[in-house]
């Protein structure tokens, strides 16, 4: 007796991320596109072809294309030493660093470019220690306004996605596959490239997809670090949208971003069913080992040094800039940096009994409610739609949802912000006020990632274990609950938590739909840098530091549940 | 296995919760048990106004305002200015909200033009000085105003040797003495960057504003995306090696009134000589087929009463357009205004913001 799905049941397993994507996302886009390209006074073939012939686009698009595929290259190569680390190795303190690498996905742009300016900027310590070691006038590090300092922080941004999506699978794949090959004579360079890339390939290539789509829209990085002089295409949307209210511009520069993404992610997914194989995957506890040898030891060290610069040095500033008063006191000349607590306490004062005054605890609390709305309700749609993926990559379905799924990364958030005013504006569902769209919006962003988490675990299920199941009278069900979902276990933690770091740190979508009271701590971080005062300057530092450890709780609170959970 | 389903139905319990507490707590404060009088009061209805994320306002005033009319009032805001004028034009016909407010000068023949107003005659504009009251149809009402001015660091000049005096003008920015030390917001992604294009305009006109700004990039201007990066990234108060700042005519006193420790002078000052100022003037109105127009209306004159109007300052750091409107101790000590701003009319800014913008780009950035 064969249980297979049939067409019906994939559709029915499809229905419900579907649904949600025809009303949250194409809806919302049509509509707006339609609308926008109404307002123009030609037809919309014609002014995606003259815009696509205009120099200027030409530009703007290679420029998009260019500083993306540059970003992701050096985010793997920080990432997959990190990957191979945490996946090849017990240490203590693994879970915490694992915490910490999480904080950069989360913090405000402006709060991140302030960091990298204390670090790097004109009067940052480098330059300063640089300027005194080599006794010259002018800082030799030119950071903010370059390429470098893009680049520098979308590394920053993204290494935990190459680090949680690679360092999963990895810590799952069988070593004796390596062995094997090293007893027969490969020396460890043949071992890397002839077994374990290949092997790691599926999820290499899922982690640089994302990597490659976040720098690809991005929009804060480029314009407070890059400064005026570069431009994505988000940012042109933006100018377009709501500098100069050109909406159809601003739609066929959105269809041309959607294109490419579109491009890109059915290149990925041809490529995805060429290097899927099934594993056997492993329990860490038989995959990983302690660090014994000096030769571990130093490569440990290494690659602990590079993320702790990197990632966790700029975020000890910002943590220390909240302490540190700068002002001198009443009648002080001298200019004499002291330890204060002030500005931590001056959050819990409604100074100017203000309407929209929130307490920490009160932002923490609507974050994480947030937050934990976008997990749930992510896991619930992602689940199913990477079970179909996995489970029938060849179907028709699969083949033609899979690229579908990764469109809401590559679209601009100015046009998906408007689209939803104007779709979303009639009863029964006017949701255009409601706090409801924050979750519904952060999850937009986090399905795209929890579809990605799993499918290559689920992928590396080896067909004959649900076969087997099947044969001994297994219902499709049961195959999942007890083969599937255990085996990807990992996986589901790694989604959850991705889940719970875009919706915490997620700032463009909330600030548009923001009820002023409810705010996230993004939004009230950047209450505070919006206005002049060194009060208010130390208050958005104080906020940024409390968004740190409420990231790091987050993700330690995550692991602790899955800590408990034997893995077979 | 177990434990994992379990997290699950947390995680599905804690989103149903969110779910049905979110809406509720929107609207539960005033719908408690009927207040003590002997005709019970009618339930209040909800007014909405739609605005910025700057928007700011004191708890007591807006609880003193939703008492008398027995009305519950629904701030939207809708990210910066623009945006939340786009999608109030978006949402024409169907609006999203009864009044909005935060349309600046710079933005007003946009809103106008997409005609997402009502025009309402307000008894309170009689006493509004006519220099505010831009539009005659009275479909936008003036609120507030506030001066885009350079600012400088004090200590900065007070400290060179030779001595320099801070600049007097914007001419004196070109002058070599001043070269690399100023910086200044981009025009396309930022409002006081705009405001600041349109006072070279202003004051040199079209025929020779370009030639300033090829001075100043020959001076060595440096462009940052937004006052935030501006203010306290580039700023020497901040850090940075730039002591000129385009800010606001405010900033100076805000500076004190929200100082690290008590100051007794504002570390820094506005530069606020003849027409280096813009004027950026915020507008409200009522919008097109609000259902609560009545409300509305109360809502703007309560908007240009003088008890609002005092609140402006310290809540949203512009001024009253309300002369009435006094300002507070510190206020009054430390804000300067300059005398004659440099003006272009927001039929002008509409018509000629994107080739005003182009032209900008290529001459400072290209």
């Amino acid at each position: 007796m064969r249980r297979a799905i049939g067409a019906g049941g994939r559709l029915a397993v499809w229905s419900a991320p579907l649904a949600f994507l025809g009303l949250f996302y194409f809806y919302p886009l049509a509509s707006i596109l339609a609308l926008s390209f109404g307002r123009g006074e030609r037809g919309w073939m014609e002014l995606l072809f003259e815009t696509l012939a205009a120099p200027a686009t030409q530009r703007v698009v290679g420029f998009t294309i260019w500083q993306a595929g540059l970003s992701t290259l050096l985010t793997l190569a920080v990432g997959l030493p990190a990957a191979y680390l945490t996946a090849r190795y017990r240490f203590r303190g693994k879970a915490l660093l694992m915490a910490l690498t999480a904080i950069p996905f989360v913090m405000p742009t402006l709060v991140v470019a302030a960091a990298f300016n204390a670090l790097l900027g004109p009067r940052g310590w480098l330059n300063l220690g640089l300027m005194a070691l080599l006794r010259v006038e002018t800082p030799p590090i030119e950071f903010s306004g370059t390429l470098g300092a893009i680049l520098l922080a979308h590394v920053f941004y993204n290494t935990t996605i190459v680090l949680r999506t690679v360092g999963d699978f990895w810590s799952r794949l069988d070593p004796r596959l390596e062995q094997a090959a090293r007893v027969a004579g490969a020396d460890r360079w043949q071992v890397l490239r002839r077994v374990t890339l290949p092997l790691l390939s599926p999820a290499i290539a899922a982690a640089a997809l994302l990597v490659f789509l976040f720098d690809f829209t991005s929009f804060g990085v480029i314009l407070i670090l890059g400064g005026p002089r570069f431009a994505t295409l988000e940012v042109e949307i933006y100018n377009q949208t709501v500098g100069l209210f050109n909406l159809p511009l601003a739609a066929v520069l959105s269809l041309i971003q959607l294109a490419c993404t579109l491009a890109l992610t059915i290149a990925y997914t041809r490529l995805a069913e060429r290097i899927s194989r099934p594993l056997s995957l492993r329990p860490q506890t038989y995959t990983q080992k302690p660090l014994t040898t000096w030769r571990a030891r130093l490569a440990a060290g290494t690659i602990l040094l590079l993320l702790s610069g990197l990632l966790l040095l700029p975020l000890a500033g910002l943590a220390a800039r909240s302490v540190i008063r700068l002002e001198a006191n009443r009648g002080e000349s001298s200019f004499t940096p002291g330890l204060t607590l002030d500005f931590y306490r001056e959050l819990t004062i409604n100074r100017r009994g203000s309407l929209f005054y929130t307490p920490p605890a009160t932002a923490i609390g609507i974050s994480l409610a947030y937050a934990a709305a976008t997990v749930g309700l992510s896991l619930s749609l992602g689940l199913p739609a990477a079970w179909a993926l996995a489970r029938q990559p060849q179907a028709a379905l699969s083949r033609l949802f899979d690229p579908l799924l990764m469109l809401p990364l590559g679209t601009s958030a100015v046009t998906l912000g408007l689209g939803f005013i104007i779709s979303l504006g009639r009863p029964p569902l006017d949701l255009r006020a409601s706090p409801l769209l924050i979750p519904l919006a952060h999850t937009l962003v986090a399905f795209p990632f929890v579809v990605r988490s799993l499918t290559p675990a689920l992928r590396s299920i080896r067909p004959r274990l649900r076969q087997a199941a099947a044969m001994a009278g297994a219902s499709p069900r049961q195959i999942l609950v007890k083969i599937d979902l255990p085996l990807i276990g990992r996986a589901v933690f790694v989604a959850a938590t991705f889940a719970f770091t875009i919706s915490l740190g997620e700032f463009g979508a909330t600030a548009l739909i923001a009820r002023p009271e409810y705010p996230t701590l993004p939004v009230a971080i950047y209450r505070f840098l919006s206005r002049p005062g060194a009060l208010n300057y130390g208050q958005a530092m104080a906020l940024s530091a409390i968004l740190m450890l409420v990231c790091a709780g987050g993700m330690l609170a995550i692991e602790s549940l899955r800590g408990g959970q034997s893995e077979f | 296995m177990k434990k994992l389903f379990f997290s699950f139905l947390i995680l599905s319990l804690l989103l149903a919760a969110c779910q049905s507490a979110a809406p509720a707590a929107t609207n539960t404060p005033l719908a408690t048990a009927p207040a003590p009088t002997k005709t019970p009061p009618a339930a209040p209805r909800t007014l909405t106004v739609m605005t910025h994320d700057s928007f700011a306002a004191s708890e007591r005033l807006l609880r003193t305002f939703e008492q008398q009319y027995n009305v519950k009032v629904q701030i939207l805001t809708s990210g910066d200015a623009g945006s939340a004028l786009n999608k109030a034009i978006l949402a024409k016909g169907n609006p999203l909200a009864d009044v909005f407010y935060g349309v600046d000068n710079t933005f007003l023949s946009r809103a106008l033009k997409e005609d997402i107003f009502e025009p309402y005659a307000s008894p309170a504009l009689a006493g509004i000085p006519a220099e505010f009251q831009l539009d005659a149809q009275q479909r936008a009402l003036p609120i507030d105003y506030g001066d885009v001015c350079l600012n400088y660091d004090k200590a900065f000049f007070a400290a060179q040797s030779p001595s320099l005096p801070p600049p007097q003008s914007l001419e004196d920015l070109l002058k070599p003495e001043y070269k690399g030390l100023l910086v200044v917001e981009n025009p396309a992604t930022s409002s006081p960057g705009l405001a600041f294009l349109l006072a070279t305009i202003g004051h040199f006109g079209e025929d020779g504003y370009l030639d300033f700004w090829k001075g100043l990039r020959a001076n060595d201007v440096k462009v940052a995306d937004g006052w935030e990066t501006a203010y306290y990234t580039e700023f020497t108060r901040a850090g940075g090696t730039r002591p000129i700042v385009v800010s606001y005519n405010s900033s100076p006193a805000f500076e004190v009134i929200f100082a690290e420790k008590p100051l007794d002078e504002p570390p820094t000052a506005a530069l606020l000589a003849d027409e280096t100022c813009f004027r950026q003037i915020e507008f409200a109105g009522i919008l097109k087929g609000s259902k609560n127009r009545d409300l509305g209306e109360k809502w703007i004159d309560f908007m240009l009463s003088a008890a609002f109007q005092q609140e402006l300052p310290l809540q949203m750091f512009v001024f009253p357009v309300n002369p009435e409107a006094k300002l507070g101790g510190k206020l009054s000590q430390y804000v300067g205004f300059p005398n004659k701003t440099a003006n272009v009319s927001p039929d002008a800014i509409d018509a000629r913001r994107e080739q005003w913008l182009s032209a900008w780009s290529e001459t400072v950035l290209k």
